[in-house]
C-alpha cells in the first residue's frame, strides 16, 4: 500500500502571535508539525504496520521544514519529500499548494493520501479536498475512524459533534480529525534511524511547474489579532430581572440579537 | 593525535571557545531527543505525580518500562548490549528534561546513572551481556548502594563485609546500606563491601539472592515520588562472577561514578530551575495586587532578572562540562571506549568541573526555587501549588552525590594536586603574575559588547591564582586543615567557571547571530558577571587576610585592589530590561 501524508510546518500552539508591519513575526518562534497532520501521520504508520507498504510524508515550504519532516520520519514514516519553493515563490495559498501537490502526485501510484483536517495557522481545510479533485479521487474530511479491507474502506467522520458512517473505496484522500488516534512521539531509536532515511528535495523546476501556474489567487487584505477578551460579568438580582437584563445586553451591547 | 582540554585549566589558562559546547550548538537530533523526553514527562509522568508522591510505586515501575520503550533508559548503554550509545549531550538533555518530573527524575537518574553505569563502565563482557540489555529496556531496574548509617561523606569507611565461602562459589555479604534510591522495586543493586574487612570492592547483587531484603520506606522532606529504603544484607550470597571490577579497587568505581553522578545532577538542576522560573513568572503575570499584575513591580523584575541570569550561567557551565566529556570520550579509540579504566581516566580528568557543576547547579536551583515560592506569596506555601513541591524537592541536591561542602573541598584540593604533578602550570602563572602586579597599570576597557566581562574574567583568573598561591605559600601541606580558606578558593573557582562559561556562550552567540539577536544573553552575562565578580573579590580578600600578614599582607591586598578595579554598570536598568522580555515570554528565554 502506497500511503502519502501531507504535512505542514506551523507555529507552535504555545507561541504568542506577534503582528507587526502587517505580518506575523516568525523571528525566534518555535515551529511544529501541524497537530492535525500528526493524526494523519500516526494513522498512516498504523495502517502500514497492519497492511504493509510505505509511508511518504510530503511538505511544501523552505529549508526549515526539513525539521518537521525528520520528526515524521522519526515517528516512523519511511520517506520524506520537501518541495522547496523558498527561492521561487513568495506566497502560497490553497490553490497553489494543491496544484503543486497534484503535479507531484499525478504520476505516482497512490492508494491513500492522509492530511490534517485543517492547519492551525491558515485554517482553510481546503488543500486536501482540492488535491483530491485535481487527482480525480474520492475524499472524506474530518474522519475519526478508518478501516481498510482490500480496497473497501469504512470511515466514521465527525459532523459537528455527531458521527456519520460511510463506505468507499481506494484510492482515497482523507483528512484527520482529533480523536482518530493518539499520535506517538518519536522514540530515541526512531530519531537515530530517521537521519538515515531518504529525504528528497524538489523544486518547482523538477516538477515542470511554471511560476505563473501557481500564482496565488487569495489576496491578504489585512492581518490583525483578535480583540482582547474582556472580563466576564455576573448578573445578580431576581431571576426574571436577570433574564431581562441579559436579553437587553445581548441586544444593545453585544449586538448579537 | 589527541588534544585534551585539561581539567581545571580554566583557572590558569585561556580556553579555545570553539571547543566549548553551548546550548546553541545542539543539533536538531539532540533537540528532538529533548522534546521526546519533555513529551514523555508531560503525557506519562505528570498525570500521575500525585500517585507517585503517595508512594504508589507500581507507577514508577510501569513508567520506567514506558521510558525503556522510548529509548530513554538506553542513552549510555553501548549498542553492543542493545543500547543506543548516544553522545553525552543527548544523555544530559534527557536528564535535564526529566527533572521537571520531580522525584521521578531521581528514580530515572538512579537507574540510568549510578545504577547502570558501574556495569556499563566496569563490568566484564559476561556481566554486560547479562544485565545491560534488560537495564536498557526497563525489564530490570537498578539501584546503587554505597552509603551506610555510619559512612556518608566518608564512603570508604563502609562497614559492610564480604567473605568468600568455603566452596569458593559465593561472596557472603553482611551489612546495611542506607537511603538507597529505587530500593522499593529495584532488581539489581551495585553494592560496595570490604572483602575480608579491608578490600573495598563492588558487587552486582540481585534482589532475589538469599539474604537480601529491604527496610521500610523512608519518610522524606522531598522527592517523595522516589523510593528510598535500607538495603539489608544478612549472609547474602553473591556469586563470585558478580564481583564488579577488581578486588580492592572498588574506590575507583565509586569515585568515578560519583563524578558522573555530579555532572548529571548538575544538568538536572538546570531543568528544575527553568521549571521553577516558569511557574514564578506565570504567576507574577496572573496575580494582581493593587489592581496591578505583580510582574509590573520593579522589585519583581529585579528578582526575575537575577534568577534568569543565574540560570543562564548554570546552564552554560553545565553544558560546557558535558561538552568536555563528549570531547574527551570521542577522542578515545574504539579499544579504549570499551576499557573502563580509560573511561574512568577521562571522567576523573574533570573532577573539578563536575564538583562545580554540582554545587553551582544545586545552589542555583535552591535559590530560584526559593524566590519562586516568594513570588507566589502565601500560595507558594500551599501544597496544591507545584512550586511548593519544587522547593522541597530541591533541597536534597545540596546534600547527595557528595555534600556541597565536600564538593567545595574537592575543587582546590584537586587543583593543588594537579599543579604539584605539573599538569597545570600554577607555579609559572603565579610567578608571571608577581612581576606583572609590580608594574600593573590601570587598563582601558572598551565599550564593545562583552569588553567589560572579558576583562572581569581575565582578572578573576589572576585573582584566583593570587589567592590560591598565597594560601599555598602560607599553609603548604597543612592547607587541607584550613577548610574555611579552601571554601573561599572554591567559591572563587565556582564563580569564575560560571562567569567564563556565560561569557563564552554569549561570545559565540554574538559571533554567529550578531549582538542584536544576542541582546538577552548579553544582559544576563553583564548582570551575572558583575555580581559574581563582587563575590570573587570578597572571597579573595578573606583568603588573603587569612594567608598573608604584615607588610606583605598590605601589599597583596593592594594587588587585589588593582585587580578588582573596574567600572560597574547600573544593574537596575539592565535587570529591568532583561525582566521585560521574560515577563512577555512567560518563561526562561535566552
Amino acid at each position: 500500500m502506497n500511503i502519502y501524508v501531507l504535512v505542514k510546518r506551523t507555529f507552535d500552539t504555545e507561541e504568542k502571535i506577534v503582528v507587526s508591519g502587517g505580518k506575523i513575526q516568525e523571528d525566534g518562534a518555535e515551529f511544529i508539525i501541524n497537530p492535525y497532520d500528526e493524526y494523519a501521520i500516526e494513522e498512516a504508520i498504523q495502517k502500514r504496520d497492519a497492511l504493509g507498504g510505505k509511508v511518504t510524508v510530503v511538505t511544501i515550504g523552505g529549508e526549515d521544514a526539513e525539521k518537521q519532516l525528520r520528526t515524521a520520519l522519526a515517528m516512523g514514516a519511511d520517506e520524506a519529500v520537501l518541495i522547496n519553493t523558498e527561492d521561487d515563490l513568495d506566497e502560497l495559498d490553497q490553490y497553489s499548494s494543491a496544484y503543486i501537490l497534484a503535479e507531484y502526485l499525478k504520476d505516482k501510484e497512490v492508494d491513500l493520501i492522509l492530511a490534517g483536517n485543517v492547519a492551525i495557522d491558515g485554517g482553510s481545510g481546503q488543500v486536501g479536498p482540492r488535491l483530491a479533485d485535481l487527482l480525480g479521487i474520492n475524499y472524506v474530511t474530518t474522519i475519526t475512524s478508518l478501516e481498510i479491507d482490500g480496497t473497501n474502506v469504512k470511515i466514521v467522520r465527525d459532523i459537528e459533534g455527531d458521527s456519520e458512517v460511510l463506505e468507499t473505496t481506494l484510492p482515497l484522500l482523507v483528512t484527520a480529525q482529533q480523536g482518530l488516534n493518539e499520535p506517538r512521539y518519536p522514540s530515541l531509536p526512531g530519531i537515530m534511524k530517521a537521519k538515515k532515511k531518504p529525504l528528497e528535495e524538489l523544486e518547482l523546476d523538477d516538477l515542470d511547474i511554471d511560476e505563473d501556474d501557481v500564482e496565488v489567487k487569495v489576496e491578504t487584505v489585512e492581518i490583525y489579532l483578535p480583540p482582547q477578551k474582556a472580563a466576564g460579568r455576573v448578573l445578580d438580582g431576581e431571576l426574571q430581572a436577570q433574564v431581562k437584563e441579559l436579553v437587553n445586553l445581548l441586544h444593545t451591547e453585544a449586538k448579537v440579537i | 593525535m589527541t588534544n585534551i582540554i585539561k581539567g581545571g585549566s580554566f583557572l590558569v589558562e585561556e580556553v579555545d571557545i570553539n571547543r566549548v559546547i553551548t546550548p546553541e550548538d545542539f543539533t536538531d537530533e539532540q533537540k528532538m531527543i529533548a522534546k521526546t523526553t519533555e513529551e514523555y514527562v508531560a503525557n506519562e509522568v505528570l498525570p500521575v505525580v500525585e500517585n507517585l508522591e503517595n508512594h504508589e510505586f507500581e507507577h514508577s515501575v510501569r513508567l520506567l518500562k514506558t521510558a525503556g520503550e522510548l529509548g530513554l533508559l538506553a542513552a549510555d548503554v553501548p549498542e553492543e548490549y542493545e543500547g543506543l550509545e548516544l553522545d553525552k549531550i543527548s544523555s544530559a538533555l534527557i536528564a535535564e528534561k526529566m527533572s521537571v518530573a520531580g522525584g521521578f527524575s531521581i528514580t530515572h537518574g538512579a537507574h540510568v546513572g549510578i545504577g547502570s553505569l558501574p556495569i556499563v563502565l566496569f563490568g566484564n563482557h559476561e556481566q554486560k551481556s547479562k544485565y545491560l540489555p534488560k537495564l536498557a529496556s526497563g525489564e530490570l531496574i537498578a539501584a546503587y548502594a554505597l552509603t551506610e548509617p555510619g559512612s556518608g561523606s566518608d564512603a570508604l569507611g563502609a562497614k559492610t563485609t564480604a567473605k568468600l565461602n568455603a566452596a569458593g562459589t559465593h561472596y557472603v555479604l553482611n551489612g546495611e546500606k542506607q537511603w538507597i534510591t529505587n530500593a522499593g522495586f529495584a532488581d539489581v543493586f551495585v553494592v560496595y563491601a570490604k572483602i575480608d574487612g579491608d578490600k573495598f570492592s563492588a558487587f552486582i547483587v540481585e534482589r532475589s539472592y538469599p539474604g537480601v531484603s529491604v527496610g521500610p520506606e523512608e519518610k522524606k522532606m522531598g522527592i517523595k515520588s522516589s523510593s528510598t529504603r535500607t538495603l539489608i544484607l544478612e549472609d547474602a550470597e553473591v556469586p563470585v562472577e558478580n564481583l564488579l571490577g577488581e578486588v580492592g579497587r572498588g574506590h575507583i568505581i565509586a569515585f568515578n561514578i560519583l563524578n558522573i553522578g555530579r555532572y548529571k545532577l548538575g544538568v538536572g538542576t538546570v531543568g528544575g530551575s527553568k521549571r521553577a522560573f516558569e511557574l514564578a513568572v506565570q504567576y507574577a503575570n496572573q496575580r494582581k495586587q493593587f489592581n496591578t499584575p505583580i510582574s509590573s513591580f520593579n522589585l519583581t523584575k529585579e528578582k526575575l532578572a537575577t534568577m534568569a541570569s543565574h540560570i543562564y550561567a548554570s546552564e552554560s557551565l553545565n553544558y560546557r562540562t558535558v561538552g568536555y566529556f563528549e570531547d574527551r570520550l570521542s577522542q578515545l579509540s574504539a579499544e579504549e571506549q570499551k576499557d573502563g579504566k580509560a573511561i574512568a581516566g577521562a571522567v576523573a580528568e574533570y573532577a573539578i568541573e563536575c564538583s562545580i557543576a554540582k554545587v553551582f547547579g544545586s545552589e542555583t536551583l535552591d535559590y530560584v526555587a526559593d524566590e519562586a515560592v516568594q513570588l507566589h506569596g502565601g500560595y507558594g506555601f500551599m501544597a496544591e501549588y507545584e512550586v511548593e513541591r519544587i522547593y522541597r524537592d530541591s533541597r536534597i541536591n545540596r546534600i547527595f552525590e557528595g555534600t556541597n561542602e565536600i564538593n567545595r573541598m574537592i575543587v582546590p584540593g584537586t587543583f593543588m594536586k594537579k599543579a604539584l604533578k605539573g599538569e597545570l602550570p600554577l607555579l609559572q602563572v603565579a610567578q608571571n603574575l608577581q612581576s606583572e602586579l609590580l608594574m600593573m597599570m590601570p587598563e582601558e576597557v572598551g565599550d564593545e559588547p562583552l569588553a567589560q566581562e572579558l576583562y572581569l574574567v581575565k582578572n578573576a583568573k589572576k585573582i584566583a591564582v593570587l589567592a590560591a598561591g598565597a594560601a599555598a605559600q602560607r599553609f603548604g601541606v597543612k592547607l587541607e586543615a584550613e577548610q574555611e580558606v579552601l571554601v573561599n578558593i572554591a567559591n572563587i573557582a565556582n564563580q569564575l567557571y560560571a562567569m567564563e562559561s556565560a561569557v563564552i556562550r554569549t561570545q559565540k552567540a554574538i559571533e554567529r547571530d550578531g549582538a542584536e539577536k544576542a541582546a538577552q544573553k548579553l544582559l544576563y552575562t553583564q548582570i551575572f558577571c558583575q555580581e559574581a565578580f563582587a563575590e570573587i573579590e570578597k572571597e579573595a580578600k578573606d583568603t588573603l587576610l587569612a594567608s598573608v600578614e604584615g607588610d606583605a599582607g598590605r601589599m597583596t591586598l593592594s594587588a587585589l585592589r588593582k585587580l578588582t578595579r573596574n567600572n560597574p554598570y547600573n544593574l537596575i536598568t539592565k535587570k529591568r530590561e532583561a525582566a521585560d522580555k521574560l515577563i512577555e515570554a512567560e518563561k526562561y528565554i535566552v
